[in-house]
């Protein structure tokens, strides 16, 4: 219960920093950084207060966080293949993969059948989004257009399903509820402060940018730097987590953060593919759900095997 | 009045549209809406897209034939308070443009597809007569070019299930009929007005 409490009182403390250096920043206008970046950086800090709460539910009904979660990749997917130019031959798949193998992989999670919700998509929707399209007669760019499909659906929805599936893994000294929810918190948490973080360092060393035709804010030095203070954040953490030492958790964080740093490069190579004025179109104002959940992504299918691989109790 | 509320947030929730006015404003003085039509849910969209006090003077104009089919859509044309138009049985006597000039009176505002029919949603169809006819009976109205955009991905043409994209509306700036405009210039003219929204 005291680890609970600790566990969102350390969450909040951050949040609280983050958005007061965020508001201090809006106040004061300063040469190095200008307006778009300060906006950019608070409107991480809103999606993570957004998401601290989604994961404060996790305590209370973990079947709630599952729905929210569901709600959310359902809205991600959709943005994804708005994005995405498909012709009138994939309707039908489309159909079933929104309102069937999105909703159903959110069951199964729900459910903690993990000898389902594993393969659903990957082996399952992966061959019928193949074939549905093909039954419909067009063979017109065919590869690269169930490709996209199948892209969109594997990344909104089955690797974002992995991070509310963590409320449902069985670990080594996580046997509650409680701890379970902890370990949803602090890999959300983890993400975020990454996130967060080497977008920060990125914006004061931008020596040598990874991709700058994909992501012009994100350097070696701002992924290195993230990532070692989500080490140090993680391995503070490490009592609230299922994880026997410090150099666990931060090793942890560590994988995370890169993880993290990967997703959002991949997506934000996706959108610059499309253009971000189609972008602009139909998500207005704000980047849109896609590019708030894009580290989410990639980081939870990794930490959740992971997870489970070293530290999941034999009988799961 | 709460059907029709929630069926404006239902069509709102299905095409995830954004709206936008780009050198325009909504008023409730008389206008014609004009867009290009790819689904069977444009009608719908684009009264749902208006503010209410809007919404409340405008009728959407659409086709007798697919929306007096079954007890629903019937229904759905009350709420919305949509004009049904024969498209099959025109006589001189009864012929459309003047049906809606007598039902909109001096109060209310109309949304017209005048391609006639639905597109494949690549490209703009070119536009009937109905709108010159109109506007020339009638040239107080404010014309109001409207493009939809990716309609056509959300309810394609006879498909009959809804893939829940997201959609943009926008509503441009009103044009009149000229004095002595000719009818295809007038039609190329209103044509380019819904083209030009496109790139906007």
């Amino acid at each position: 219960m005291l680890q609970n409490w600790g566990l969102a009182a350390a969450a909040l403390c951050l949040l609280a920093l983050a958005t007061v250096a965020g508001q201090w920043l809006r106040k004061h206008d300063s040469a190095a950084l200008d307006r778009r970046t300060v906006d950019a950086f608070n409107a991480r800090v809103q999606a993570w207060w957004f998401f601290s709460l989604l994961m404060a539910c996790g305590f209370f009904s973990p079947a709630l966080t599952i729905a929210l979660f569901g709600l959310l990749s359902f809205w991600a997917l959709r943005e994804f293949v708005t994005l995405t130019p498909t012709r009138i031959g994939d309707h039908r798949a489309l159909f079933w993969v929104f309102f069937f193998f999105t909703p159903m992989q959110f069951v199964l999670v729900a459910t903690d059948d993990y000898g389902l919700f594993s393969v659903l998509i990957p082996v399952y929707a992966f061959l019928f989004i193949a074939a549905r399209s093909a039954l419909s007669g067009d063979y017109d760019r065919f590869l690269e257009r169930i490709a996209k499909v199948q892209c969109g659906l594997m990344l909104c929805v089955y690797c974002l399903s992995f991070a509310p599936a963590l409320l449902n893994l069985r670990c080594l000294g996580a046997e509650q509820d409680a701890a379970r929810a902890r370990l949803l918190f602090f890999f959300v948490t983890i993400v975020l402060f990454a996130d967060l973080l080497q977008w920060v360092w990125s914006a004061f060393y931008r020596q040598h940018p990874i991709a700058e035709s994909i992501d012009a804010n994100r350097s070696w030095e701002g992924v290195a730097l993230g990532s070692a203070c989500a080490g140090v954040l993680g391995a503070a953490l490490v009592w609230a987590t299922p994880f026997h030492h410090w150099y666990q958790a931060a090793a942890m964080s560590i994988l995370i953060s890169l993880t993290a740093a990967a997703g959002s490069m991949t997506m934000a190579a996706v959108k610059r593919d499309r253009g971000e004025q189609v972008s602009g179109i139909f998500v207005e104002g704000h980047g849109g759900v896609l590019s708030r959940i894009d580290a989410i992504c990639f980081a939870a299918p990794v930490f959740y095997h992971v997870t489970r691989y070293f530290f999941g109790s034999p009988t799961s | 009045m709460i059907t029709e509320t929630l069926l404006t947030w239902i069509a709102r929730a299905i095409s995830g549209a954004s709206v936008r006015w780009v050198e325009s404003q909504p008023d409730t003085c008389q206008r014609v809406y004009f867009a290009n039509h790819t689904s069977h849910l444009d009608p719908i969209l684009v009264w749902a897209s208006l503010p209410a006090h809007v919404r409340q003077v405008t009728r959407p104009v659409a086709a007798k034939d697919y929306w007096s089919r079954g007890p629903l859509r019937r229904k759905l044309t009350q709420v919305f308070n949509a004009l049904l138009i024969d498209r099959t049985e025109i006589k001189v006597h009864q012929s459309p443009v003047d049906l809606m000039l007598r039902e909109i009176g001096r109060t209310q505002s109309l949304i017209l597809f005048p391609e006639g029919g639905r597109s494949s949603g690549e490209t703009v169809g070119e536009f009937k007569s109905g709108l010159y006819y109109l506007s020339k009976k009638r040239p107080d109205l404010e014309l109001i070019p409207v493009y939809i955009n990716n309609m056509n991905r959300i309810l394609p043409r006879g498909e009959f299930l809804p893939v829940p994209l997201l959609s943009s509306l926008t509503f441009g700036p009103p044009m009149w009929l000229e004095a002595n405009e000719p009818k295809t210039d007038f039609l190329q003219r209103a044509r380019a007005a819904v083209l030009r929204l496109r790139d906007a």
